[in-house]
């Protein structure tokens, strides 16, 4: 079973990542749970979203304490928390950020890809330019990262969880597939 | 059609194919998407309901009676406080025999201020006349909303659908939504022999002296009585139907077991696994019990049967007792010759995760002998 | 946007609280502390700025803010460490005195 660990700030949509990488799993005839941190939350508050995939039935309930990949939605938070806490070892972490891969340690104990995320989502108009949201956008570097799930598949379900701008939202997370950096 | 839904989204999906005429909830933390959802359908015309907007549980449930007395199908959705905010209610529903439909997210008991898994609101509510229904998946959540319209139809009077905050409400998985005209055949229009209707004027609720009242009460235990079989035949109709059957319990590699867990809701799943890995090793099965009212006696005393210990696991408590799966699992079974030794062990409340490493442990500590009857796990 | 003024303090999401054991709660969910030692300040991604040549101190301000973080004094003054940036103050100033700012 791969367990899949998103942090993001509250209103930025890791929650909704978690459901449309859940969805594209599930196309692909895999097992599929998703769920957000079970708390209160608040806007700019960090949280975090979780997807377990699997060959067979999943009965596993509660958090997800050892993720196997972590996808980080905000550079900031790298700042304010521990992304890399409880992340399997040569795990992979995917972290949104413009800076140099070599600028961050996690390149030393786990897989490590970068991706601006937030630039590319600014430039399609994905939500705005001081809030923007990245979460479609980081799937694509996602797949490219851990092709664990095609790129098609997660462009397939978006439209059940993207109501708005489906189109920018496709393309940002193909350029994010393009723009992925291995650290 | 398979989609990935949350267990308030499986909720609304069974309540849509029910087909409710009045929908009446107030929201609350981890219900509303339940109501949002069916709101949104009602919306966008995907099926026709009234949708009443209240300012309390009560009134929720007040206009859920109202409803349901002039012979409208009704639904509605809450949690914990808004539980114990509709009890007056509660009692008033099984009592004027309505077969009301309600989802109830189970969610721990304030204060101090909780928004997670709990069963102890659902239960301070067992003594209503509500037949209440423990669901493990999202999947039975959809499924049993559907049928506990049927059986509660049938024996007039309503039912509770119990899932558990967070574990199976806000966690999204693949459910099965059937087909709306299966449902239609499986489900037929709600008509009551008995209702308000102005071409047939009658008065509800009047009052009943010492010469009738216990002699009603008797006829509410016996529909209750008569529900347990309805349960396991709605059950198989469904299996036929749909795929899916149910009934009162479930076992699961019970066969050559030495040890039984007895348990409820989302733990049930992590069970499960536990029983998958280790079960044969260590003749140990699982007893899931679906229908906590009517309580299935009969079942327990049946898989009792040739068992040495009975561990029967409560997310929730009964102050003053023990937990109340515990309790009334050692009543069902006090009759019996031979009985096997019956442990009880509290875990999990306010949303505690109960992993199938914890479910093990408590396992160890009854086969160590070191269990006391009644057990508070992992209590820090 | 605000940095935390710990940077190199690592916090994770669940912190584990400083009781021990059950024996060390009191009876009932209460808070040990006043619940001021809570500086929502750090919340905010706007903050709110009050130009005093408009300001006409009526106080509108200070009766609608909710976190109860505005002085009534001669001029009202927004106490930083509690605003946690909701913009009612900027929205119901007559006057118009009060922006909210990236600060």
């Amino acid at each position: 079973m791969i367990e899949v660990k998103f942090y993001g700030r509250g209103g930025q949509g890791a929650v909704v990542a978690s459901i449309i990488l859940a969805n594209a799993a599930f196309k692909e005839g895999k097992y599929v749970q998703a769920f957000p941190f079970y708390g209160i939350e608040r806007r700019g508050a960090p949280v975090a979203a979780y997807t377990r995939i699997d060959t067979k039935p999943i009965r596993a309930r509660g958090q997800i304490h050892s993720p196997g990949i972590v996808v980080v939605l905000d550079p900031y938070l790298v700042e304010m928390l521990d992304v890399a806490q409880g992340l399997k070892p040569k795990g992979t972490i995917i972290l949104n950020t413009d800076k140099d891969p070599s600028s961050f340690d996690f390149g030393k104990r786990f897989n490590f890809f970068t991706c601006d995320a937030t630039s590319i989502a600014v430039k399609y108009k994905l939500g705005s330019n001081t809030a923007p949201i990245v979460n479609t956008t980081i799937l694509g570097a996602f797949a490219k990262a851990t092709g664990l799930v095609k790129l098609e598949s997660i462009i397939k379900a978006m439209p059940e969880k993207v109501s708005l701008m489906v189109e920018n939202n496709v393309s940002a997370a193909k350029e994010a597939f393009n723009a992925t950096i291995k650290g | 059609m398979k989609l990935v839904i949350t267990g308030n989204h499986a909720a609304a999906y069974g309540a849509k194919l029910a087909k409710p005429e009045v929908i009446s909830a107030y929201p609350i933390t981890p219900q509303t998407e339940i109501v949002e959802k069916l709101a949104v359908m009602v919306a966008d015309n995907e099926f026709k309901s009234e949708f009443i907007k209240v300012e309390s549980e009560h009134s929720a449930m007040a206009a859920c009676i109202g409803a349901e007395a002039a012979g409208s199908r009704a639904f509605t959705a809450t949690s914990s406080q808004g539980l114990a905010l509709m009890h007056e209610m509660l009692h008033w529903a099984a009592n004027a025999r309505l077969p009301i439909v309600m989802v109830n997210v189970n969610r721990a008991m304030a204060p101090p201020w909780t928004i997670w898994a709990d069963q102890t609101d659902s239960l301070a509510q067992r003594d209503t006349g509500w037949l209440q229904f423990y669901c493990e998946n999202n999947q039975e959540i959809l499924d049993t909303v559907i049928q506990a319209y049927k059986i509660s139809e049938a024996v007039s009077l309503p039912s509770m659908i119990l899932l558990d905050a967070f574990f199976l409400s806000h966690t999204s998985e693949p459910v099965e939504i059937p087909d709306q005209e299966l449902v239609d055949k499986f489900l037929p229009k709600f008509n009551p022999e008995y209702k308000l209707d102005i071409n047939s004027p009658k008065a509800f609720g009047g009052l009943v002296t010492q010469e009738w009242y216990y002699e009603l009460r008797y006829k509410i235990q016996q529909s209750m009585q008569e529900s347990k079989k309805l349960i396991c035949d709605v059950g198989q109709e469904y299996r036929r139907a749909f795929g899916r059957g149910y009934g009162l319990i479930e076992e699961y590699g019970t066969a050559n077991a030495d040890i039984l867990i007895v348990t409820s809701g989302s733990m049930v799943a992590t069970t499960k696994d536990v029983i998958d890995e280790v079960g044969k090793k260590r003749k140990l099965g699982l007893v899931k019990i679906r229908s906590f009212r009517p309580f299935p006696n009969e079942e327990i005393k049946r898989v009792a049967k040739g068992v040495k210990k009975l561990i029967v696991i409560d997310r929730n408590i009964s102050f003053g007792n023990e937990g109340i799966f515990f309790t009334e699992t050692k009543a069902a079974l006090a009759g019996l010759k031979n009985r096997p030794e019956v442990y009880g062990f509290v875990a999990g409340l306010g949303g505690r995760e109960v992993t199938d490493e914890d479910i093990l442990k408590i396992v160890d500590i009854v086969s160590s002998g070191e269990a006391e009857e009644f057990n508070w796990f992992g209590l820090k | 946007m605000r940095q935390s003024k710990d940077k190199n303090k690592k916090k994770n999401i669940d912190k584990p609280g400083k009781f021990k054991s059950h024996k060390d709660l009191p009876p009932m969910a209460v808070s040990l502390l006043p619940t001021s030692i809570n500086k929502t300040g750090c919340w905010r991604a706007l903050t709110p700025v009050i130009d005093y040549d408009k300001c006409i101190s009526c106080m509108l301000c200070w009766k609608f803010c909710p976190e109860i973080c505005i002085t009534p004094e001669d001029k009202p003054k927004i106490i930083l460490e509690y605003c946690k940036g909701c913009g009612i103050c900027a929205y119901e100033c007559p006057k118009k005195a009060i922006q909210m700012k990236n600060k």
